[in-house]
């Protein structure tokens, strides 16, 4: 799989890392060149520095053909910003944002975008540790909405097909990942 | 009318102020605590010093009736979030951000941001409304230098207009080779007659450009200065 990784912190490089070494096509983006250091010198994928909520950055990465991307930077809104130019202007099937408050992970995944929220996550991690009932935050959402938009205008010449097709890739997808 | 404003820099300061003084209420956010409190001291126990972008300080700055939300922080990102939470969380009738890079304005406006103010796009507008009407634009240097390669902009009064190349006098050494005529570029024959709208594309040496610029723009005035 292509996989677009915006921002290249402790997550996203071993993200980075483990998808490269299993084969995947990785493009890692981070404003910070030194954030590349924390890349393994095996790396071999594809490391460039630039603004994951910038349109023609993401472009320029090669995000329009890619089947997954994940934001996970450090700013909850820029995450959002990377997520949903990939979804509404570039056509990507699958992204998934890193959103650590709750109530704007719960809010975009009804807007169409699978959220991440470290502070449910971790906060049930710790509850499930100490045996004590679960938050009730959420943690992994997975994209239940969509945005009540008509056609991005940009999505509407090329991409407009694709984003047919990344829905059946998503759901084949989804189905292979529950036969296996 | 409530008008949550979001963002205290310059922009929403003087935003809020002057909501405040057509008698409407007003809510300003603003996340950095010095900055709020200088606000607050300045005009008053409107500010909630939050981040804006926080849907439980959102919520709490009782966005839920808000008329209209302001987003006028310097990020685009936080504009749009604040915006898409308003809206969509908050059922917010009226949203209103500004957006910095234009290119963001189609996903904004499609992500459903009601209306959008784009500071960089209006002084662009500004910009180029007023520059190369009346000037030829350099788009080349050839060979050593001497010789450029110069677009003009067919407008109004010039004395081009209802002429062919063949019944203008050109300087010598110069020729009009291409017309781009509704974005079609054309060579140009010494025949076609040229009409307003019209972008000449010339070749010459440089010190026939104020000829070149009498016979194309046809604007005196600017010819004696340039």
């Amino acid at each position: 799989m292509k996989i677009v990784i915006v921002g290249c912190g402790r997550v996203g490089a071993s993200c980075a890392e483990l998808w490269d070494a299993a084969g995947h096509e990785v493009i890692v983006l981070d404003i910070v060149t030194r954030a590349f250091e924390r890349l393994p010198s095996t790396f071999g994928g594809v490391a460039i520095r630039g603004d994951g909520t910038d349109e023609d950055v993401l472009r320029r990465a090669g995000a329009e053909g890619a089947d997954v991307l994940v934001a996970l930077t450090e700013g909850d809104n820029r995450n959002v910003m990377s997520a949903q130019l990939a979804v509404e202007a570039l056509g990507v099937p699958r992204v998934i944002a890193k959103i650590n408050d709750p109530v704007r992970a719960a809010a975009y995944s009804e807007l169409g975008i699978a959220t991440l929220c470290r502070t449910g996550l971790m906060a049930d991690a710790i509850n499930g540790h100490l045996g004590f009932p679960p938050s009730g935050l959420p943690g992994v959402l997975a994209a239940t909405g969509h945005h009540d938009g008509g056609a991005h205008p940009a999505a509407a010449h090329g991409a407009h097909e694709g984003a047919g097709d990344g829905a059946t890739e998503q759901e084949a997808a989804r189905r292979a990942a529950v036969e296996a | 009318m409530f008008v949550l404003v979001v963002g205290g820099g310059k922009v929403g300061y003087y935003l809020a102020k002057e909501l405040i003084d057509s008698g409407h209420e007003v809510a300003l956010m603003e996340k950095d605590p010095t900055r709020a409190r200088q606000i607050a001291d300045e005009i008053g126990s409107i500010v909630i010093p939050h981040d804006g972008c926080e849907g439980k300080y959102l919520g709490e700055a009782g966005c839920n009736r808000a008329d209209v939300v302001a987003a006028v922080t310097g990020d685009d990102e936080d504009n749009l979030v604040i915006c898409q939470m308003a809206k969509h969380h908050f059922d917010v009738p009226r949203t209103i951000a500004r957006v910095n890079n234009p290119k963001n304005e189609v996903l904004f406006r499609h992500l459903g941001v009601d209306e959008l103010v784009s500071p960089t796009r209006m002084i662009l507008g500004s910009i180029e409304q007023d520059i190369p009407v009346h000037e030829l634009l350099h788009l080349a240097a050839l060979g050593e230098g001497e010789l450029e390669i110069i677009e003009a902009h067919l407008q109004a009064g010039s004395p081009a207009i209802g002429r062919s190349p063949e019944q203008l006098d050109m300087p010598e050494g110069c020729s009009l080779f291409a017309v781009v005529r509704g974005g079609i570029a054309t060579p140009l024959r010494p025949d076609d007659v040229l009409r307003e709208g019209d972008k000449v594309i010339a070749i010459g040496k440089q010190e026939c450009e104020a000829l070149l610029h009498g016979q194309l723009i046809g604007d005196p005035e600017a010819v004696s200065a340039g």
